[in-house]
């Protein structure tokens, strides 16, 4: 199990055991993560897991791709440089500790 | 090396138990849920020895199978006939059965096409037309929601989304349908397909010209595409021919099929009516328990097991999605039809690389469906038992009379 933590707009962090292997996206989902919709089940395709890396964990994760980066173009909230598909983040140990910024709205 | 149904043959496990069944029988293929259930209680693979075949249906192998496209490969085919020993009926689709690096090409172009962005812009005018058509139906009381609805919505946005001038509704819905059933064994279905194709092949591939289309809409994002050197001019006929294989027959099915849950189920139907934002989740929770494509294949590239089960390389292996996603190990109720169930990860559209790029408008197209009929609709009734029309790959309605009455 890996500790990952969302903090969601209005201020409130939950920690999560996420297990390794699955996404940030269904952790979230199977956690009951409010802030992370991820209806294209992981595809990439919807941009309804959209979150925001902290800093000291961005070189960490997996290199955004061309179709992740351009669903990011789809956002609903704004795009920033910490920007990312949670659906695309798979937990690995190195990820202990992870917390993601959750958008204002997803759809 | 052994041939069979155009792919190389599988040999028979000690670790796998086999099972003499066909698939694509045509009773299975109008009523699959006996055998979604047989196939999950014999085993997380079974062999089927008339086709030389793996078969899974539980769900997480199923998934593990569907989504792993290194180890599980599209480009030999999501039909039974393996590309690299025998030749498709037409040039392959170039996102739909190519691995990456190419794929990612094309996919990236495609899904750029019909992002949520651009698809978030038909919002209002998928909107007006459902009300349209809802208000036709509900003066005309009784008709058929296959042909009159769930075929009727879609063929009237879709390809004008896509930027078709020219609309035949019956080549748009039955190009779909042969190339479904070309995915299956050389049976009847897929026979009766081809010889269908030689008359709407031509049709389609002019319209998938760029002189044939709207200079906005899907199909001209693609070909901007082309002219930005993305891919070739040809590439781009190819992926808007993509589209309408593949974004007609499916969207209608899930309609069809989510009426049909909903007139089945009226305390659903009940929620919806009280909470039109249920459109969405009730189309989705139709996908997961009807599976519009209730099975495509995969190709192992390579030696390898699942959940400690060997298999070998070259197996074709049919992934059963409609029994996945009935699968009790993974969901609560899993033969109930809840529209309040959050069914995130169901196999009907697939996950991962080769998850459907058009879901984003099928979405859409349904939400705007579903949201007018919850608001318009009071009731709706069957009027007889509807039918359903087998394909080797999609599980769909033939004709479902029904009568919507006034709220």
């Amino acid at each position: 199990m890996v500790s990952v933590i969302y903090r969601s707009h209005d201020g409130t962090a939950r920690e999560v055991a996420a297990e390794e292997g699955q996404t940030l996206m269904q952790a979230a989902i199977s956690n009951g993560i409010d802030g992370i919709i991820g209806e294209c089940g992981g595809s990439a395709m919807c941009a309804t897991c959209h979150v925001y890396v902290v800093e000291a964990f961005i070189d960490k994760l997996p290199p955004l791709t061309d179709i992740e980066d351009e669903m990011l173009e789809c956002t609903v909230a704004e795009r920033r440089s910490r920007s990312r598909l949670a659906c695309q983040i798979k937990i690995t140990n190195a990820l202990g500790g992870l917390a993601v910024d959750l958008p204002e709205a997803q759809a | 090396m052994q041939f069979v149904e155009d792919h190389i043959a599988t040999a028979v496990s000690h670790d796998i138990p086999v099972w003499d069944v066909d698939p694509y029988d045509v009773e299975i293929l109008k009523n699959p849920v006996p055998f979604y259930a047989e196939l999950r209680e014999r085993g997380a693979f079974v062999y089927i020895p008339r086709y030389a075949m793996l078969a899974c249906g539980r769900f997480d192998e199923t998934r593990e199978v569907f989504s792993d496209w290194e180890r599980f490969v599209s480009s030999r085919g999501v039909g039974l006939i393996d590309f690299s020993v025998a030749k498709p009926w037409r040039a392959p689709s170039i996102v739909l059965e190519v691995d990456p690096p190419y794929h990612t090409r094309t996919r990236t172009v495609i899904a750029r096409a019909l992002s949520p962005r651009a698809v978030s812009e038909l919002k209002d005018s998928f909107a007006a037309e459902a009300e349209k058509l809802v208000d036709e139906l509900l003066e005309i009381g009784e008709f058929d929601a296959v042909g009159d609805l769930s075929e009727a919505f879609p063929v009237k946005v879709f390809p004008a989304a896509v930027g078709l001038q020219e609309i035949n509704k019956r080549a748009l819905v039955d190009y779909g349908a042969v190339g479904f059933n070309a995915l299956g064994p050389d049976n009847e279905l897929r026979r009766t397909g081809w010889a269908k194709a030689s008359e709407i092949v031509p049709w389609i591939t002019a319209q998938c010209k760029r002189e044939a289309l709207l200079p906005a809409g899907f199909g001209a994002t693609i070909y901007a595409a082309a002219d930005a050197g993305e891919i070739t001019e040809e590439e781009a006929g190819m992926l808007v021919r993509s589209l309408l294989s593949a974004g007609v027959d499916t969207t209608v099915t899930g309609i069809g099929n989510t009426i049909w849950c909903l007139a089945e189920n009226p305390g659903e139907f009940e929620k919806l009516k009280a909470d039109p934002k249920l459109a969405r989740p009730a189309f989705e929770e139709a996908l997961r328990y009807t599976s519009p494509v209730h099975s495509f294949c995969r190709t192992a590239s390579l030696d390898t097991a699942v959940n400690g089960i060997a298999i070998p390389k070259d197996t074709k292996i049919l992934c059963v999605l409609g029994s996945a996603n009935l699968d009790e190990r993974k969901w609560q109720r899993a033969n109930r039809y809840e529209i309040e169930r959050k069914p995130v990860g169901h196999l009907a559209l697939g996950v991962g690389i080769h998850g459907c790029v058009g879901q984003n408008v099928a979405r859409a197209e349904a939400e705007a469906v579903f949201t007018v009929i919850a608001k318009k609709v009071g009731a709706i009734e069957l009027v007889d038992a509807p039918t359903w029309r087998p394909n080797n790959a999609i599980h769909a309605l033939d004709s479902m009379r029904v009568r919507f009455l006034k709220h």
